[in-house]
C-alpha cells in the first residue's frame, strides 16, 4: 500500500502497519517538548491533580525561552518554577540557550522519521528534519507526559512542490508568505503539509525549518520535508545519530488531498500587511510604507542563516534616521557563530540593539512590546493585531533580507535593490 | 439557559483570545481581557450562556490553552464556527469548552437570543424561531466534553481502571 511519509510516521509510532487517513490512532511519543510557558507551572498542577508522575523523563525535553530573561516580576517566578522542576524531574533542560524550535534540532535529540509533539503552535518546525511534529496545549500534554501517548486523527496530505530555484535576494521565508497569502491561514486545513519540489531540495536545513516553521501559519498540523542528505549532514554537525532514511518518503502515487505546484524562478521577495501572514503581496507592491522599528527575531527568523541574510544589506551602510533595528538571535549556538563570522559586528556597526535569544517581542510576553502607532517590519511568522505591542501597532512581516533593507531605507522595499 | 450571540468574523486567533501581555498573569486576568482588539465590549459585558459564533478558523495561532479556558471561564455555552484551528479545537475539548461546527451561520446576527444544544447539534435563535444545524461532535470527545474536560475526565478513567494510567 503506497503511503506518504506522515502515513509511514504515524503508523509505526501506531504499532501498525499501515494507517489510512481519517482513521483515529493512540500512538507512542518518541519525544516532548515543553517551555516555560506551557510547561511546568502549567502541567506540574495537572499532573500532581491526576497523582501521576512522568513517563519517560529522558524523552522530554524542556526549554525555557518565553519568559527569558525574566524581565518581569511574574515572568521570574515562572522562570525560577521551570528550573526547580527541571531539576526535581531531572528531563533534559535547556535554559538561556535559545528558542525551543531551534534549540531542540540544534541538541541532535530530534530525528528523522520520530513521532513527537510540543506544547508551541511551532512545533511543526520539527518537521524540517523529516519528524512527524506537531503542536499541542498544557492539558493535552500533561496527558502525554504522564502517559507517553497521545491520539491522532491521521492526515491527509498537503502537497507543495516549488519548481525550480529560487533566485537571490529570495528565501524560504518569502515562499511561506507567498504561501499563506494563496492558500490563506487555514488553507493547510489541520492536515500535513508537505514540501517538496527543486527548490526545496536545494534549501539548507535552517531555511528548511523556516518552512516548517510556518506550516503553522497555514494552518497544517505539521510540514514535512521528506529526510536527504542535508538532513544526514546537519544532523551529523550537531551530533545527532543518522537513523534508516531510505523508507522516509512519500511513496511514489501515493493518495494527496491536494497537490499545488509553484515556480520558484518568478518569485518576488514578499512582505505581509497588518494584521495576517495571509495578507501577503510582492515587496515593491507595498507602496514605500515608512518603518520605524525593524525586528530580526523569533524562531522563524533570527537563525545564523537569517543573520547571515540581515548583515549581507548592512554592511558598509547605515540605518535611516529614526528607525531602530532590534536583533534577537534564535540560539546562543546561532549567535555564537555569528560572531565569530564577524556577523554581529556588523549589527553593531549600524548600531542595532541585540536582544536575549528568547522569543521576546514576537511573543510580547515581557517588557519588550511595540509602542502605540508604532510601524514595524519583522522577521517573525506572526502580525496579529496586538500580539507584539499595542493594538494600534502595524507589523509587517517579511524576510531578514527585507527587513534589513527596510531598516536602510527607511520603508519598505525589494532586497534586491540593495544586492546588485 | 438562552444566551446572546457574540458574533465573530474570520481567523479570530489566540492572541485575541489570550493576549500576550497578561500571559505571565493568571486565568482571571487573561479572561479579563479576553477579545480585547477585536470587541472590546466582549470580555466586560458577556453573561453566562452566551454563545460565541464565528466564521472560519477560529482560534488560529499559538498553542496556549488560556485560549479556550478563557471562554470557559467567562462561562460561555460554547463556540460554533464554520471551522477551528486544529490545536485551538482539541485544547477546547481537553477544557470542555463545547465547540461546533456549523455548515453555514448565515441569518446569525450579533445579539441575537439563542440557546445552544451541543449534543443535539443545534443553535436555537429563540427570538427569529431559527434552528441552525450543527455538526455533531465525534463521541469520544464529547464524552470528555460532558466530564467536564481531559482532566476530570482521565480521574474517573483512572480510578475504574485498576491497572492505572495508560490509554
Amino acid at each position: 500500500m503506497r503511503q506518504t511519509l506522515a502515513q509511514k510516521i504515524i503508523a509505526r509510532a501506531a504499532g501498525r502497519d499501515h494507517v489510512t487517513p481519517g482513521d483515529v490512532v493512540t500512538a507512542r511519543v518518541d519525544l516532548a517538548m515543553i517551555h516555560d510557558s506551557g510547561g511546568p507551572r502549567r502541567v506540574a498542577p495537572i499532573l500532581q491533580d491526576l497523582g501521576v508522575g512522568l513517563w519517560d523523563k529522558d524523552k522530554i525535553v524542556l526549554v525555557a525561552d518565553h519568559f527569558v530573561p525574566g524581565d518581569t516580576e511574574e515572568g521570574a517566578a515562572i522562570l525560577a518554577m521551570t528550573r526547580d522542576w527541571a531539576r526535581r524531574t531531572g528531563v533534559r533542560f535547556h535554559d538561556g540557550l535559545g528558542i525551543c524550535h531551534v534549540v531542540l534540532p540544534e541538541s541532535g535529540q530530534l530525528r528523522p522519521g520520530m513521532f513527537a509533539v510540543g506544547g508551541d503552535s511551532h512545533s511543526p518546525t520539527g518537521g524540517a528534519m523529516g519528524a512527524f511534529m506537531f503542536g499541542i496545549g498544557a492539558t493535552e500534554m500533561a496527558g502525554v507526559l504522564a502517559t507517553g501517548e497521545i491520539w491522532v486523527k491521521v492526515p491527509e496530505t498537503i502537497l507543495v512542490e516549488w519548481t525550480g530555484r529560487l533566485g537571490d535576494g529570495l528565501m524560504a521565508k518569502d515562499i511561506m508568505l507567498a504561501l499563506c497569502g494563496r492558500l490563506g491561514m487555514d488553507g493547510g486545513k489541520y492536515q500535513a503539509v508537505e514540501y517538496t519540489g527543486e527548490a526545496i531540495r536545494a534549501l539548507s536545513m535552517q531555511e528548511r525549518m523556516t518552512l516548517s516553521n510556518m506550516a503553522a501559519e497555514l494552518g497544517g498540523q505539521t510540514g514535512l520535508v521528506a529526510p536527504d542528505d542535508v538532513t544526514a549532514a546537519f544532523l551529523r554537525s550537531v551530533g545527532g545519530s543518522v537513523p534508516d532514511l531510505s523508507d522516509l518518503h512519500s511513496d511514489e502515487g501515493a493518495s494527496v488531498l491536494e497537490h499545488h505546484i509553484f515556480d520558484a524562478t518568478t518569485l518576488a521577495p514578499q512582505v505581509a500587511a497588518p494584521h495576517s501572514p495571509a495578507n501577503a503581496m510582492p515587496a515593491d507592491a507595498a507602496g514605500k510604507t515608512t518603518i520605524s522599528v525593524a525586528y530580526v527575531g523569533a524562531c522563524t527568523g533570527a537563525k545564523y542563516e537569517d543573520l547571515q541574510a540581515a548583515a549581507r544589506i548592512l554592511k558598509g551602510r547605515k540605518l535611516a534616521a529614526g528607525v531602530d533595528l532590534l536583533v534577537a538571535p534564535s540560539s546562543k549556538r546561532d549567535q555564537d557563530r555569528a560572531e565569530a563570522d564577524g556577523i554581529m559586528s556588523i549589527f553593531e556597526a549600524v548600531g542595532a540593539k541585540i536582544l536575549p535569544n528568547a522569543c521576546g517581542i514576537c511573543a510580547g510576553y515581557g517588557t519588550y512590546r511595540l509602542g502605540a502607532d508604532v510601524t514595524c517590519i519583522s522577521s517573525t511568522a506572526r502580525n496579529f493585531k496586538g500580539r507584539m505591542g499595542e493594538a494600534s501597532s502595524q507589523v509587517w512581516l517579511g524576510s531578514p533580507l527585507t527587513v534589513a533593507a527596510a531598516a536602510v531605507a527607511g520603508h519598505i522595499i525589494d532586497p534586491r535593490e540593495m544586492l546588485a | 439557559m438562552s444566551g446572546r450571540i457574540f458574533l465573530l468574523g474570520d481567523d479570530i486567533d489566540t492572541d485575541q483570545l489570550a493576549p500576550g501581555q497578561y500571559m505571565r498573569g493568571g486565568i482571571e486576568a487573561i479572561a479579563a481581557h479576553c477579545l480585547e482588539a477585536a470587541r472590546p465590549d466582549f470580555a466586560p459585558s458577556v453573561q453566562p450562556g452566551d454563545i460565541v459564533v464565528a466564521g472560519r478558523n477560529f482560534g488560529a495561532g499559538s498553542s496556549r490553552e488560556q485560549a479556550a479556558e478563557a471562554l470557559r471561564h467567562l462561562q460561555v455555552a460554547g463556540v460554533v464556527a464554520l471551522s477551528f484551528a486544529g490545536i485551538f479545537y482539541r485544547n477546547a475539548v481537553n477544557l470542555g469548552l463545547p465547540v461546533l461546527i456549523a455548515p453555514s451561520i448565515d441569518g446569525v446576527l450579533d445579539g441575537d437570543l439563542a440557546t445552544l444544544d451541543a449534543d443535539g447539534g443545534v443553535l436555537q435563535l429563540t427570538v427569529k424561531g431559527i434552528a441552525l444545524p450543527l455538526d455533531p461532535m465525534p463521541e469520544n470527545l464529547r464524552a470528555i466534553i460532558q466530564a467536564g474536560g481531559l482532566v476530570p475526565y482521565l480521574k474517573k478513567r483512572f480510578a475504574t481502571d485498576d491497572k492505572g494510567p495508560s490509554q
